[in-house]
């Protein structure tokens, strides 16, 4: 069971949040304009990494707002997370 | 030469006190420089796709198949064995009843015994949701031709003794009932293709993990592959490597509408024979079959995030088991042996990608997510087609990568019965 820090509450087990798929995933502003093949990438293609994942959580059961969080797919370890309105933390060395 | 089991050889080893059993399948130390096919993945999608390549399409040429570890050592060796076609839309049914029909003539095709045991696939409706959305899959294989019959409560609990249908928290209302469907033995699986295979003339290379895809500056097809074990020129390059497909995939410059979750699995102790059949619920979240070891094999859920780390998190085993002992009282004392995780590499209609890719001569088989197993020589046979032709193989058609263009999705999100 992971750990989470919620940038509000603070740290939490897992049971308590939603995974929300990879961050900063921006929806067209002209959908209509698009080409099918774009519109196909922004909705079903994702980087899917093996190392650092920047993604979306929810703490559902929790504050019930939407945060950020950098981490390793191969160990689950998190980096960092982070508000919607912070900077991007860099992705770290290890 | 592979020897031909049967019982005069089993007499002959018998008598000489079983020391004169060969390996059953070449595994060679290194890839030649070129092949005219490599499979990527030596699971038992790659294992059957190398087999029906090797036997009906052998004008192919020389055809090798890549396994970062050991062959089987995947999903392959990691999935709770359950075959059933029983899917809602045609093209599914299509598919998934292949796979059935080539199961139940497999043992004697590949001359090896993957015990494969019709002993039905019940699914429990807890819900009036789950009566209706099983009913109306009931309705749809019947039209389809695939059997799924439905069942009274008292049939369910007379098909399966162990079942408390009267279960307060999770009350049996009914259940569809597919009798082709049942398990088989999966490290058979791949042994018994890989056996076949490899007297067909195909190379099986262990621990040779690929590190990238070469490709033609001028037209982008694929020229080659580089592994860990040097490089391997070749024209054509089939990528069947469920969780990882992501990854080669990219050394080719695509990315892919695939997700990898970790998909969690537990046997118990082994036990006398209780459980006759396999029984699946969706709603709750547990399905289970007794091996012919005594164990009781459960399935659990996928994790939450996407993850490469082959473990999950423990109370998604915890739910599983909070749901087999609410519904089979009898089990709350066994004691559990052992659990692990596999990456599914899971799309967004819970329906597997078959078919070419934008790169010429790079050819997928993927997103089979939570369940692969249960298509193993369908989607071998269908795969080798498309491989072999250039062109999709009519079953294997529907599920083009292009579906996610056109919007043609195929969406089993309820058929697959793991929930997402």
């Amino acid at each position: 069971m992971l750990l989470i820090r919620c940038p509000w509450c603070g740290e939490r087990p897992e049971p308590e949040f939603r995974h929300a798929g990879e961050a900063h995933i921006a929806r067209p502003a002209d959908p209509a304009a698009q080409s099918d093949t774009d519109w196909a990438a922004y909705l079903y293609l994702r980087g899917n990494p093996r190392g650092w994942h920047r993604e979306r959580w929810r703490h559902a059961h929790g504050c019930g707002r939407f945060f950020n969080a950098l981490r390793h797919t191969g160990t689950d370890r998190f980096a960092a997370t982070y508000r919607p309105d912070e900077p991007r933390p860099d992705i770290p060395d290890t | 030469m592979t020897t031909r089991f049967g019982l005069l050889s089993l007499a002959r080893e018998a008598l000489r006190g079983h020391r004169g059993w060969a390996p059953q399948w070449r595994s060679p130390e290194r890839p030649l420089p070129a092949y005219d096919v490599v499979i990527v993945g030596g699971g038992g999608h790659g294992l059957a796709t190398a087999y029906t390549l090797a036997k009906e399409h052998a004008h192919v040429g020389r055809i090798a198949v890549l396994e970062r570890g050991w062959i089987g050592g995947g999903n392959t060796g990691r999935n709770t064995t359950i075959i059933r076609s029983n899917y809602l839309f045609p093209e599914s049914a299509a598919l998934y009843d292949h796979a059935v029909r080539l199961w139940e003539g497999l043992s004697r095709e590949l001359d090896y015994n993957v015990m494969f045991s019709p002993r039905g696939v019940m699914m429990l409706a807890h819900s009036v949701h789950d009566v209706q959305s099983f009913r109306r899959h009931v309705h749809a294989n019947r039209l389809d031709g695939v059997d799924n019959e439905w069942l009274t409560p008292a049939q369910a609990k007379a098909f399966c003794p162990p079942l408390d249908i009267a279960c307060a928290r999770y009350p049996v209302l009914g259940a569809a009932l597919q009798r082709r469907g049942g398990v088989a033995r999966h490290d058979a699986v791949a042994w018994g293709y890989a056996r076949a295979a490899s007297a067909l003339g195909v190379d099986i290379i262990q621990e040779c993990e690929v590190t990238g895809i070469a490709r033609d500056p001028q037209g982008g097809a694929v020229t080659g592959l580089e592994t860990t074990k040097g490089t391997v020129r070749c024209p054509r390059i089939g990528v069947v490597a469920a969780g990882s497909t992501s990854l080669l995939m990219a050394m080719a410059g695509l990315r892919m509408p695939l997700e990898s979750f970790p998909l969690q699995a537990l046997v118990s102790e082994p036990v006398k024979p209780v459980f006759p059949c396999v029984v699946m619920s969706n709603t709750v979240h547990a399905y289970i079959s007794q091996s012919d070891k005594g164990e009781l094999v459960i399935g659990a859920g996928t994790d939450g995030y996407n993850s490469y780390s082959q473990a999950g998190s423990v109370q998604v085993l915890s739910h599983a088991l909070e749901a087999v002992c609410e519904l089979f009282p009898s089990f709350r004392r066994m004691r559990m042996l052992r659990s692990w995780g596999g990456i599914v590499d899971t799309t967004p209609d819970r329906s597997p990608i078959i078919g070419t890719t934008p790169v010429p001569g790079l050819f997928v088989n993927c997103g089979w997510g939570t369940g692969g197993f249960k298509a193993t020589p369908g989607s071998g046979h269908v795969f080798a087609a498309t491989i072999a032709t250039g062109a999709p193989h009519p079953i294997a058609a529907p599920f083009a990568l292009e579906r996610f263009t056109t919007g043609r999705l195929i969406d089993e999100a309820a058929a697959a019965a793991v929930a997402h």
